[in-house]
């Protein structure tokens, strides 16, 4: 069985962003940029998935410049089989993601799709979504366990009132929690095998996909900051607070 | 213009996420109708033809809409929104599930998480953990949104809109509900409470946990969050998580219990009106939001503190 992983180049969770002076855009000029935290919890499941033998082969996909070429790199090194780049400059919104990722799907013919629930950048949680759509394959969204089961795999998702678990027939797309697992660290050794697994290019033009992007970024700004709070000396100084001046109890 | 919402339900009752949602339709402008796709749903849908400014109550009832499988209420989101010009849902669990799906399926774009209504066709919406608020303007016919109900206040009750049944389609046939397994608790939903007491890893464990802050959430009529460490370390259930990627709150009094205030944290709770931090660090980066802050070990100063509140 075949597994098709999706990884997004982003801002490294620990970095906090700023605007660029005119309101434009976020400057990303010279920030750490990592794998999505959400996009390696998905590699990860397919290594485990490939290591359980339930899954024969593990192609990722990126989108985007030229630099998710060093993401796709560390997807490989995590113990994925070859890579896909959707090379563009375009800013690549959902939709046009879920498009390409659907044109790769008709290519590839993978049986499950992995991606992560959310990229920590637009925080929109879509993709995964839209392609199921796009396939016409059911999705388990916010997975915190996957089983496969013959031709069906069974998803426990992560829900507002708790767990929630759903039989899908496959071809199936999954997107990941926090709780499905936890990644592995690369070793040195497998970042340098990863130099040899394939990886090969390919543009939106190449695969016929319109990736303009539908939505228009008038502005951006940061939010006003909560003003600075006082340290309290003692419990009954709190409650006190809390009481008199909040008036929240 | 005229509003489709899709409402939250559990067919038996109407979550309070459909009228937060219903307030940001009105700020668009227009007529609403609300969706209720469920199974012997009615007394969702009477509850919601009840809320003040729903003009039209649509109910899909069938067997396969039961669990609100996105496969299945998919289609009857997609047949409809053609003769809408906005279709909100809460961002929710339920809300992100389906309305992506219904966006790729119309060929549109869909704005996530939205905070404000600019105009009807311009909407702002948080990205980076929050740490940047964007104005995003949609050029598509539809516009699909995903509201924050944090951001919007509930709207009022005593309408008395119409119910009209429609078509619920048929059972896509490519998924089926296998079980749920849901926190029990008698306290306040986490997104509706007033007051919400939130622990975070220096709990240290699940009996922890729950034996020092259900004391006090008791007393003070709470419901009871958690840092992503808390529930990773499994002391509190995913559903109790607050932030970035769990739930965003913003109640009258955020307490926050040995939590260090990562961004992804502050992203869930930075809207609340009075944050307390307790926690032993006084660097730790809660102080940095907190109103009232208090550098103490939290294994003394929370029984300390229902000692206080009783007396
Ligand atoms: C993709 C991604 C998504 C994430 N999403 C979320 C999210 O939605 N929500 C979330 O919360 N986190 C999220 N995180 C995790 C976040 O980065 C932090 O790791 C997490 O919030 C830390 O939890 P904590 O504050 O409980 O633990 P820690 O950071 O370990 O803090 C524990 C605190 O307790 C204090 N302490 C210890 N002992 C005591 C004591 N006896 N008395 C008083 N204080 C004490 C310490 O001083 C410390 O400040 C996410 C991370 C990633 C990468």
């Amino acid at each position: 069985m075949k597994i098709l992983v999706a990884v997004k180049r982003v801002v490294d969770y620990n970095v906090k962003v700023r605007c660029k002076t005119d309101g434009s855009d976020v400057d990303v000029a010279n920030v750490k940029m990592s794998m999505n935290p959400f996009d390696e919890i998905a590699v990860e499941e397919a290594v485990r998935l490939k290591e359980a033998g339930k899954a024969s082969e593990i192609v990722v996909a990126s989108l985007g410049v030229k630099q998710c070429e060093e993401t796709l790199r560390t997807a490989l090194a995590m113990g994925a089989d070859r890579a896909i780049h959707v090379e563009t400059d375009t800013e690549l919104q959902p939709l046009a993601v879920a498009k390409l990722l659907k044109a790769l799907a008709d290519k590839e013919q993978p049986q499950l799709v992995i991606l992560g629930k959310q990229a920590i950048d637009d925080d929109a949680n879509q993709t995964g979504q839209m392609l199921a759509a796009l396939m016409n394959a059911p999705q388990g969204t916010f997975a915190s366990k996957v089983e496969l089961a013959g031709d069906k795999v069974n998803v426990t998702r992560e829900i507002d009132g708790g767990l929630e678990t759903v039989s899908l027939s496959l071809p199936a797309i999954v997107t990941t929690d926090l709780r499905l697992n936890e990644p592995r660290y690369v070793k040195l050794p497998n970042i340098m095998a990863a130099k040899k697994k394939p990886l090969d290019k390919t543009t939106p033009a190449e695969l016929g996909v319109d990736a303009a992007p539908r939505l228009k970024t008038l502005k951006v700004a940061e939010p006003p900051v909560r003003k600075a709070g006082i340290k309290v000396a003692s419990v009954a100084e709190l409650v006190a607070k809390l009481k008199n001046e909040a008036k929240v109890i | 213009m005229s509003i489709l919402v899709i409402a939250e339900h559990d067919n038996g009752s109407l979550k309070a996420a459909t009228l937060n949602t219903v307030t940001a339709a009105q700020k668009i402008g227009g007529d609403i109708h609300v969706l209720v796709a469920g199974h012997n749903a009615a007394a969702a849908a009477q509850a919601a033809a009840q809320i003040a400014g729903v003009a039209k109550v649509l109910l899909a009832d069938a067997a396969h809409l039961g669990h609100q499988l996105a496969e299945n209420v998919t289609p009857v989101v997609v047949e409809l929104a053609r003769g809408y010009s906005h279709v909100l849902a809460p961002a929710t669990t339920h809300g992100k599930n389906l309305l992506p799906r219904v966006a790729a399926l119309l060929d549109v774009a869909q704005i996530s998480d939205v905070i404000a209504v600019e105009s009807a066709d311009t909407f702002v919406r948080p990205i980076y953990a929050g740490n940047v608020i964007a104005t995003v303007q949609s050029s598509d016919a539809i516009k699909l949104m995903t509201v924050r109900t944090t951001a919007f206040d509930a709207a009022a009750t005593g309408g008395s809109a119409t119910v009209e049944s429609i078509g619920a389609g048929s059972d896509a046939g490519k998924s089926s509900f296998v079980s749920q397994e849901l926190t029990k608790s008698s306290r306040p939903e986490l997104g509706a409470a007033k007051i919400i007491v939130s622990g975070g890893r220096a709990l240290a464990s699940s009996e922890q946990f729950h034996g020092v802050l259900e004391p006090l959430a008791d007393k003070l009529g709470a419901a009871i969050g958690a840092s992503r460490a808390a529930v990773d370390a499994g002391y509190a259930p995913n559903d109790y998580q607050v932030g970035q990627t769990g739930k965003i709150v913003a109640p009258q009094l955020y307490l926050a219990v040995g939590i260090s205030g990562a961004i992804q944290h502050l992203a869930g709770m930075k809207d609340s009106k009075v944050i307390v931090a307790i926690n032993k660090d006084e660097e730790a980066p809660i102080f940095q939001v907190a109103d009232y802050g208090l550098v103490a070990d939290l294994f003394t100063a929370v029984p300390e503190l229902i000692a206080e509140l009783n007396k």
